[in-house]
């Protein structure tokens, strides 16, 4: 348990952190801000790294599944929210 | 020292994700925080490689890290840049059962691997499991509703549902409970999943069609979740916070959606909404004779003589896919002198934000694109509203009838607007079910068509006259 207030304490700062910033987000990018955040709670692939090696077959099955999934979301996330990003553009500032 | 090191770089990690939203906040900077996240991203997993029990795996478990993020990147690759922008919401929708899915996994390998886990671990390890298997598969369902596969769009209600789910919720709590007091007990957590995974599914087939967008953005939020659940079982800061980070963004959408259609979530989620609901009130007394069907050459006459355009776009201009045209439309009109303005709807689409995107992709100059708020008080200025597939975020009743399904949902003022021109395919309701008195308005004519047709005939008729 010695581990757990801090590791609330770490949650309950982040939220308010994402509270405070993710509502300036304008409704113009809803849509990239959730693949975005797709894209990095994909941070889920370190787990899945650590279960990989673990060693047992199931966890390893098991970490192996997650890693695949993990790794989809990170790299299709990215990169489709670099897509949607990419084509916000104004007039003036279109380079073609 | 090392083990310092990953720790240090993780939370490098986390602040360029932090950086990275940040980067979202404005369409100029959006580029860079993507790529800033992305940086983060690639640091975690490098200081992860280094790590000993994944460097000194051997390589049997080297081979397999590299075949599954192979695998995995290949399928994301795909996915990321064939995906249609029309076909986002099913994409995002896509992305959220995976992230749950990769929670409830690793929960699972920590349960499997871990010979006497603390109390934390597990507890965390349960409510990772009860988030993932929820938001796998109810993410699957909205994904499956969205592509049209084999739910039906519509709300789907059966006789006991809301009892079934409280069941299964107790079940999970249960099983939850078994599972704190023996750990070793690995085919509870099996059941723990499935009876999850029925319960997810469960919970999304209700919601329907245009609530979608509420839908998605909790289902995001429930990723965000389960993420930092497998946080605390791994005892690991930078999933902790980058799930609060995701947590935390899919709430706030979640209630921005609600707001804009004036429900609660609790509303939305028992699918309360929808066609079945209420006696649907007689379309032939609200249409009854009062509505004026136009033709393409009638409409390029009133935007002859207009200052003032606005474009509302809903689900129908993605449906047609007419996103294209309506911004050729766009152009022309502005080469004529005209003034011209999108007005989004907050719930306008599939997903929050469905429209920007489709918009923008169309390279309509994302300073046009104006929310609902911003735009409204200009409508008395309007000479011309085009609606392009909208119906409930256009209906006036929201305003003036408070027995209304959509009673109190703010709704774009467009009946202020001089002219209102609608195309639509017939005068079938909305989402909501219920006619819109808005269609036989006296300053409102419809032009019958698919919404591309009809913008390619607007186009034809204005450069013929």
């Amino acid at each position: 348990m010695d581990t757990f207030l801090p590791l609330l304490t770490i949650f309950m700062l982040a939220v308010f952190v994402g509270v405070e910033i993710i509502t300036k987000v304008p409704p113009l990018l809803h849509t990239p801000l959730m693949s975005g955040s797709n894209a990095i709670s994909g941070i889920t692939i370190i787990g899945a790294l650590l279960s990989v090696a673990a060693g047992g077959t199931l966890p390893t099955i098991l970490g192996f599944l997650a890693l695949v999934l993990a790794t989809i979301n990170v790299v299709g996330g990215f990169l489709v929210t670099h897509r949607m990003v990419a084509m916000f553009k104004k007039k003036d500032e279109d380079p073609s | 020292m090392i083990s310092v090191l990953i720790d240090f770089t993780y939370l490098l990690a986390s602040v360029l994700f932090i950086f990275g939203i940040k980067g979202l906040t404005h369409p100029r900077t959006a580029v860079r925080g993507n790529l800033l996240g992305a940086t983060g991203m690639l640091l975690a997993v490098v200081a992860t490689l280094a790590d000993r029990q994944v460097f000194g795996s051997g390589p049997q478990g080297l081979g397999l890290i590299v075949a599954g993020v192979l695998l995995g990147a290949t399928i994301g690759a795909t996915l990321a840049l064939k995906i249609q922008m029309t076909a986002m919401p099913q994409m995002v929708a896509l992305l959220n059962a995976f992230g749950g899915g990769a929670s409830a996994l690793i929960a699972g390998a920590v349960l499997a691997d871990t010979a006497d886990p603390g109390t934390q671990t597990v507890v965390a390890t349960v409510v990772s499991g009860i988030i993932g298997s929820v938001t796998f598969w109810g993410s699957l369902v909205a994904f499956d509703k969205l592509q049209g596969l084999m739910l039906p769009d519509n709300p789907v209600h059966f006789p006991a549902q809301q009892a079934l789910n409280v069941t299964l919720a107790v079940a999970t709590v249960g099983l939850g409970a078994w599972i704190v007091a023996d750990p070793s007990q690995l085919t509870s957590y099996g059941l723990l999943v499935v009876v999850g995974s029925v319960l997810g599914v469960l919970l999304t087939i209700p919601i329907g069609g245009a609530d979608m967008p509420v839908a998605i953005a909790l289902l995001n939020s429930y990723s965000g979740l389960a993420a930092a659940s497998t946080g605390f079982v791994l005892n690991n800061n930078i999933l902790i916070i980058t799930g609060s980070l995701v947590g935390a963004s899919g709430l706030i959408l979640t209630q921005i959606m609600c707001k804009a259609m004036n429900r609660s979530l609790m509303n939305v989620l028992l699918g309360a909404i929808g066609p079945d609901s209420g006696p649907v009130q007689g379309a032939d007394e609200v249409y009854a004779g009062r509505v004026k069907s136009t033709s393409p050459e009638e409409v390029a006459m009133l935007f002859d003589g207009a200052r003032r355009v606005v474009i509302v776009p809903g689900y129908g201009m993605a449906v047609a896919q007419a996103q294209h045209q309506v911004r050729d439309l766009a152009n022309l009109l502005e080469s004529k002198g005209t003034e011209v303005e999108f007005a989004i709807h907050p719930v306008a689409g599939r997903m929050p934000g469905h429209m920007n995107v489709l918009l923008a992709e169309a390279n309509v100059d994302y300073d046009k694109l104006r929310a609902m708020d911003d735009i409204n008080p200009s409508f008395q200025q309007t000479d011309v509203t085009l609606i392009i597939g909208a119906n409930d975020i256009v209906n006036p009743v929201a305003r003036t009838d408070p027995s209304s399904p959509i009673a109190g949902m703010p709704i774009l003022d467009v009946d202020k607007s001089r002219t209102v021109v609608v195309v639509k395919r017939s005068l079938s309701p909305g989402f909501a079910g219920i006619p819109n008195p808005l269609f036989a308005a006296d300053n409102t004519v419809m032009l019958f068509a698919d919404g591309k047709k009809a913008v390619l005939d607007l186009i034809t008729a204005i450069k013929d006259g």
